[in-house]
């Protein structure tokens, strides 16, 4: 059980501070979560901290690859302009 | 995002004129105490008057934020953008300081380091005030700012008055949560994501608290807003209240920045910026409770240079790393740069007080309506700059009681990249569209074209006063077109226009 950082992360560093377990290390090219030690905040928060303070949607996924931040769920834009709210270095 | 300022903004009408002293300056600068002053004479963001001669940069070394503002898109890569929250590069402490010292020493100017983002400096507490530490060690002379949203302002106080930051910056856009969750999608706070009216609540009550905290500690403290026409555009003369009773001593109105590209929920869902008609209008609404800055040009969070100006590419690490420095040299040119200007300042507040009592004379003429005139200027307070190299022109209005700087107008869109970017506009277009509302522009030269243009617009160019102090100028502009009989009628000229 762990959490996932993927290619739309935009290195703004805001999670790896928060990490209760230290998980959260910066990389090229972007920040990274050692699976190994990550154990999703249980028993130190209620929610899992980097995707409580994660500015990007879609940026942090579980086990199961599902976003914690799904599009729409922080910006509250409809979904027809979620393409256009996308950082240009993600994903195509 | 911040906005140093942004963002950032006080005083003298005009620096560098000989009027500097009296007009608009001081009726700005009026009630403001003996210290407060001493205090921001050298602040490009604080003082109208030193952003004619101080130099500014921001250090880019906080990433992290801790709210999500609905004018900011968290991608901040864009080199082609001028405004808040937008950098190059993000940068380590160390960096910061090299890069600052680096300034330093070409720029005799500078006089200021801030730390405004990308994110909030508060939320990258530790590479923050790593950054002061090191710049007070190798560089005294140079004072410190930040510009933060004020989450997280409480619980920093204690620290910033430790590396004796002397102004702080809190961008509040409204006292009322309901307006707020309008404007703030979520905070994090206290371990959560909290979102919609709870989380404006949280942050409106941290930002007055940190504003409480700071005037307690003698700190001084602007505030920015941002004009969000719609959103809280009837709700800032309140706020600018509210700020000014509990003792902040400047409030900057600055308009709302979005656009399409650049990927804001604003942007996205096409909420406008305010006309510079609006701005104006709120401006001076809340003008008749405090202090204003109208020099404010929403600066990157990477910004290198005078207000108006971003040198920051001639600064890229690279650059900085080969470059070899003296720093006592450094520090001694930007020492002797201060005591020149502060002499050139004093000289000319003896013969403005001169130029009070003239003034005292009863008027010959009639009273005249107020005019607006644009000025292209490259700093110093003189009209030094050829119309069609001007990025950005200064916004003074005229009228029986002096000349004040009411604003400016950027030339350039805040997106200078590529021209798929823009609307197939023409830049004398845009320029004739951006001067709306005045009906002068000052400047050193101006080509036969523009010339025409602007006159068929019913903006009179002007190179007449070329190289003369702006608002000397401009009174000078007035009062010809006063003993012309152009101002005349109020109520008919108004009409034309």
């Amino acid at each position: 059980m762990a959490l996932r950082i993927v290619d739309t992360c935009v290195n703004c560093c805001a999670c790896e501070p928060l990490c209760p377990s230290r998980a959260i290390r910066a990389a090229k090219p972007h920040f990274l979560i050692d699976a190994s030690a990550c154990g999703e905040c249980l028993g130190d928060y209620a929610d899992p901290q980097c995707a409580s303070i994660c500015p990007i949607e879609g940026a942090i996924v579980n086990a199961l690859n599902e976003p914690l931040n799904p599009l729409g769920s922080l910006t509250h834009l409809p979904p027809e302009l979620w393409a256009a709210m996308r950082p240009a270095s993600g994903t195509p | 995002m911040e906005h140093p300022d942004i963002i950032i903004p006080v005083v003298p009408a005009s620096g560098g004129c000989s009027a500097s002293a009296c007009g608009a300056s001081a009726r700005q600068m009026g009630g403001l105490p003996e210290a407060v002053r001493r205090k921001v004479e050298e602040h490009p963001c604080y003082s109208e008057q030193a952003h004619h001669y101080f130099a500014r940069m921001h250090a880019a070394v906080a990433p992290a934020c801790n709210i999500q503002c609905n004018y900011c898109n968290r991608k901040y890569d864009c080199a082609n953008e001028s405004r808040p929250g937008v950098v190059s590069e993000v940068l380590t402490p160390e960096q910061a300081v090299q890069r600052t010292l680096a300034v330093g020493a070409a720029i005799p100017q500078m006089s200021v380091l801030g730390i405004a983002g990308p994110g909030d400096p508060l939320a990258n507490r530790e590479r923050t005030f790593a950054t002061f530490r090191l710049l007070a060690e190798k560089a005294p002379d140079i004072k410190l700012c930040v510009s933060t949203n004020g989450l997280a302002l409480p619980e920093c106080v204690d620290e910033l008055s430790q590396h004796a930051i002397e102004h702080v910056t809190i961008t509040i856009n409204c006292v009322d949560p309901d307006i707020g969750a309008k404007i703030y999608p979520w905070i994090f706070w206290q371990h959560r994501r909290v979102r919609g009216r709870a989380a404006a609540e949280i942050l409106i009550a941290q930002q007055q608290k940190g504003l409480e905290m700071l005037v307690a500690r003698g700190i001084l403290v602007k505030v920015n807003s941002v004009l969000i026409p719609g959103v809280n555009d009837g709700h800032l003369e309140e706020v600018s209240r509210i700020v000014k009773a509990k003792g902040a001593f400047l409030h900057n109105v600055m308009p709302l920045i979005a656009a399409p590209e650049h990927g804001t929920f604003y942007g996205l869902t096409g909420q406008r910026g305010p006309t510079a008609a609006e701005l104006k209008a709120v401006q001076d609404a809340c003008a008749g409770d405090m202090t204003m800055m109208r020099h404010c040009r929403q600066c990157r969070a990477d910004a290198v240079g005078l207000l108006g100006e971003d040198r920051g590419a001639e600064f890229t690490l690279e650059k900085v790393a080969a470059m070899e420095i003296d720093h006592e040299a450094a520090l001694a040119r930007r020492l002797a740069f201060r005591e020149q200007v502060r002499a050139e300042l004093e000289a000319k507040r003896t013969q403005a007080a001169t130029q009070v009592i003239a003034l005292h004379r009863p008027p010959r003429k009639p009273l005249g309506r107020p005019v607006l005139m644009a000025v292209a200027t490259k700093g110093n307070g003189i009209i030094n700059e050829h119309f069609g190299y001007a990025r950005e022109f200064l916004v003074y209005e005229a009228s029986e009681a002096g000349v004040r700087l009411i604003g400016h107008r950027k030339t350039e869109k805040y997106c200078g990249g590529s021209e798929t970017c823009g609307d197939g506009e023409s830049r004398i277009d845009r320029i004739v569209r951006t001067l709306e509302g005045c009906e002068a522009v000052l400047c050193a030269r101006i080509g036969i074209e523009p010339w025409s243009r602007l006159e068929a617009a019913g903006i009179r160019p002007d190179t007449e006063h070329a190289m003369e102090a702006i608002e000397a100028a401009v009174a000078a502009v007035w009062r010809a077109m006063l003993e012309k009989g152009e101002l005349a009628d109020a109520a008919t000229e108004r009409q034309r226009a």
